[in-house]
């Protein structure tokens, strides 16, 4: 994944790359500085929360609430609109900028679910290598035993960081593997257990049933398990995502998020909607797949982002 | 959600029904209500404007009919829109007679796309191909075991690239092994990538011109966002698209996507994945897919029934006049140009509220030629004729015969088979009158 294969075609589409970026970026500067608002601004804002996937409704509340501040505080420029725009919803983020802490003294266990692909198994990689960097012991549990070479794929991160791996035959019951991983944890007094599981849509009953049954036993074995519940999201979701964060956490409580796949040029603004309605904290996001493309969620750089 | 869509928009046409035509003024307020409901559903920002853009040239001075309400009127041109623009090109693949026929899937990372190459194996597999699977994805961990696992378990063949580094060369010797052993297809599964990922966007460009595929398949998640277009559009351009599968159609996501990718792809959507299981692999059905962006379920056979049947409130009517024996020749002709616009039916007496369970009617059902001379009669009766037939005389008669181009006789015919209606309504309405009509409001 390197940049070292240059040539022609390879310039030519770096070049075209940088230049949609740029024309983007420059739009949104045209479009706030020194400008006087005009009911074209917030057509224009609209279009970039809408782009960034925040949804209609939710930016129709974004964008009244907007007219009305600009109103009451006869606003003349554009800047001071994009300012007051991102201060709401850095406010609405920023009581969800919760980073996870992990205390040392204990076993502490995460659970790691989402829908399919949306970057399980890859943000488990590196929140092992992350652990791991800040002197923990970390386990990990392929607690996927369903999709096909999923135990192998976990298994490979687990080389990569080098931390041990927990695991059973593909088909085996996932409960019995968390079982097996606890166990194991206590008697080798592991500081972090990261629990992968099988990509699920929330829709499938029988699936999320399957979950909360893990949940069970990995209660009944450590009290307090799991500690984290946490959610993985793809950016490159739309509005979907709020479903998905919705019945994940009315299912079987999340506790955290990540959102994964920011490398893109997804924006994943569903999420300032997700924090809105459930105040679930975020705690990671994704920026590649490499073992230290992942970062503390910061609710400024989020939102600064939602408009380059 | 339809509910709410139709209810929002028959709120928004309260007065409207059944009157008038749909005008800007009207049809601007359900637009919003429309275009909410596709941003909603993640269709991409800029193509909802261009759709209801001309949606609204297509609806706007459109006669409102009577037998949908103005609501479903509209929903149904956004309807019949959504079905037209992802659904007008034949969604068949195209694989030549070349050894191997050569099919690549490409698409972002964790949309489905290992998954969607067993599953299409398996389709093929059906259709007594001899399909072989290849992975190119030096790249994520274990992704070529996922393949390898897949392709045992459908029995399909596997070309094992052992450790060989390059994706290229990769795929190059899976076209030779292919060959010769005798496999007719060769599914090129490729490593997910951002498309702003130069290098790896290279890569999969010099696949393309080394292997030459029949079928390039772009594999998206049917729950992507906003994004869809710019991260399809990059792999059209630097690719060229043959078609789409739109995958995790078994979830709840509204799959706006579809319009999106199909507006800037401008190839057909073939396929949707339906489910983990290597079945689970479904042709394309764009009136589905329409109705699932809309949020509505079973529109289709709600708007479709509206469509052929008499509105319910004329029909109504017509039952109170019939009952108080006051059926005239007018309601005669509205009844038949009603049916009529609704296309060309032959039984159309018969569709009219109570007319089919009359047996003596039964013989008399007209065909299309009967139907426009029994209008251009009443047409050429004066109002109060139409209202009135006991003035129609033999002058009246004769008078009507010349102005509508038919004889005397055929105006007797006509008048002869309205007042045995009548007195067969009339002899009805004091027996099972009701319930007959009620058995005839829904038309098959
Ligand atoms: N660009 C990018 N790719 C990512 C990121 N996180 C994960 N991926 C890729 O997304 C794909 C799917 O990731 P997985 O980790 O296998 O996803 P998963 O949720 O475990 O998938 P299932 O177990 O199949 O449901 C892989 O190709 C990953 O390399 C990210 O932050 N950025
Ligand atoms: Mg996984």
């Amino acid at each position: 994944m390197a940049d070292n294969k240059s040539g022609g075609f390879f310039q030519r589409l770096k070049q075209g790359l940088a230049k949609t970026r740029k024309s983007f970026v420059q739009n949104i500067e045209q479009l706030f500085t020194g400008k006087a608002i005009s009911p074209e601004t917030f057509d224009d804002l609209e279009e970039i929360l809408i782009g960034a996937d925040l949804g209609p409704a939710f930016t129709q509340e974004l964008i009244e609430e907007m007219k009305g501040r600009a109103k009451r505080h006869e606003l003349a420029v554009a800047d001071t609109l994009k300012q007051l725009l991102k201060d709401s919803m850095n406010k609405i983020l920023q009581a969800c900028e919760v980073p996870l802490i992990i205390p040392k003294d204990q076993v502490f266990t995460i659970m790691v679910v989402g829908v399919n692909g949306t970057g399980k198994t890859t943000t488990i990689g590196k929140l092992a290598s992350y652990y791991k960097s800040q002197g923990r012991s970390v386990l990990i549990a392929a607690a996927d035993t369903f999709r096909a070479a999923a135990i192998e794929q976990l298994e490979i991160w687990s080389r990569r960081v080098d931390v041990p791996i927990i695991k059973q035959k593909m088909g085996a019951d996932p409960s019995a593997v968390v079982f097996d991983a606890i166990r194991s944890a206590k008697a080798r007094e592991t500081n972090v257990v990261i629990i992968d599981t099988a990509g699920r849509l929330h829709t499938k009953t029988n699936l999320m049933e399957e979950l909360k049954k893990v949940r069970r036993i990995m209660g009944r074995e450590l009290p307090g398990a799991p500690h984290e519940t946490l959610l993985v999201l793809d950016a490159t979701t739309g509005q979907n995502a709020l479903v998905q964060a919705k019945i994940f956490n009315r299912e079987i409580g999340v506790t955290g998020l990540a959102l994964t796949k920011l490398d893109g040029t997804s924006k994943g603004g569903i999420i300032v909607r997700i924090a809105k309605e459930f105040q679930i904290p975020i705690r990671y996001i994704g920026v590649g797949e490499h073992l230290d493309d992942l970062k503390p969620f910061i609710s400024r750089e989020f939102v600064d982002a939602l408009f380059e | 959600m339809f509910e709410n869509l139709t209810e929002k928009l028959d709120s928004i046409f309260k007065n409207l029904r059944g009157k008038g035509v749909l005008t800007e003024d009207n049809v601007k307020a359900a637009l919003k209500d429309i275009r909410m409901a596709l941003l909603e559903a993640d269709v991409n920002f800029k193509v909802v404007k261009d759709f209801v853009e001309d949606v609204r040239e297509r609806a706007v001075g459109q006669e409102v009919l009577k037998s949908i309400t103005p609501a479903q009127q509209i929903v149904k041109i956004v309807h019949d829109r959504l079905v037209h623009l992802m659904g007008d090109e034949s969604s068949h693949l195209r694989l030549s007679g070349r050894f191997p026929s050569p099919i690549m899937l490409a698409g972002l990372q964790g949309c489905g796309k290992t998954t969607t190459a067993a599953k299409l194996a398996l389709f093929l597999l059906a259709q007594e191909r001899r399909v072989c699977l290849v992975s190119a994805d030096i790249y994520r961990p274990a992704a070529m075991d996922q393949l390898k696992i897949l392709s045992e378990k459908i029995h399909a063949g596997y070309y094992d690239a052992g450790g060989l580094p390059d994706p290229v060369q990769i795929c190059v010797q899976a076209v030779e092994y292919a060959k010769s052993n005798g496999y007719d297809t060769l599914i090129i599964d490729t490593a997910g990538r951002l498309h702003v990922d130069a290098a790896l966007m290279d890569e999969l460009r010099r696949i393309k011109e080394v292997i030459r595929p029949d079928e390039i398949l772009f594999v998206a998640d049917a729950m992507t966002g906003q994004d869809a277009v710019n991260v399809a559009e990059t792999f059209n351009s630097l690719l060229g698209i043959d078609g789409v599968i739109l995958t995790k159609m078994d979830g709840d996501a509204r799959g706006g996507a579809a319009l999106s990718l199909k507006k800037v792809i401008g190839k057909p959507i073939k396929f949707v994945g339906t489910g983990e299981k290597t079945e689970a692999l479904e042709l394309f059905h764009p009136e589905r897919m329409a109705s699932r962006i809309l949020g509505m379920g079973d529109i289709l056979t709600l708007v479709e029934k509206a469509k052929t049947a008499i509105d319910e409130k004329s029909a109504r009517e017509l039952e109170k006049k019939i009952r108080k024996n006051e059926f005239t020749l007018q309601d005669l002709k509205d009844q038949i140009l009603q049916i009529r616009k609704m296309g060309p039916l032959q039984d159309v007496l018969g569709m009219i509220p109570g007319f089919s369970k009359i047996k003596a009617l039964k013989n008399a059902a007209p065909d299309e030629g009967e139907i426009a001379k029994t209008v251009a009669i009443i047409d050429s009766m004066t109002i109060k004729e139409r209202y009135n037939y006991q003035i129609i005389d033999g002058r009246r008669r004769k008078r009507i015969a010349r102005g509508s181009g038919t004889t005397v006789q055929d105006v007797n015919r006509l008048l002869k088979n309205y007042t045995e209606m009548r007195k067969m309504m009339k002899k009805l309405s004091k027996g099972g009158m009701k319930s007959l009509l009620r058995g005839n409001f829904s038309f098959k």
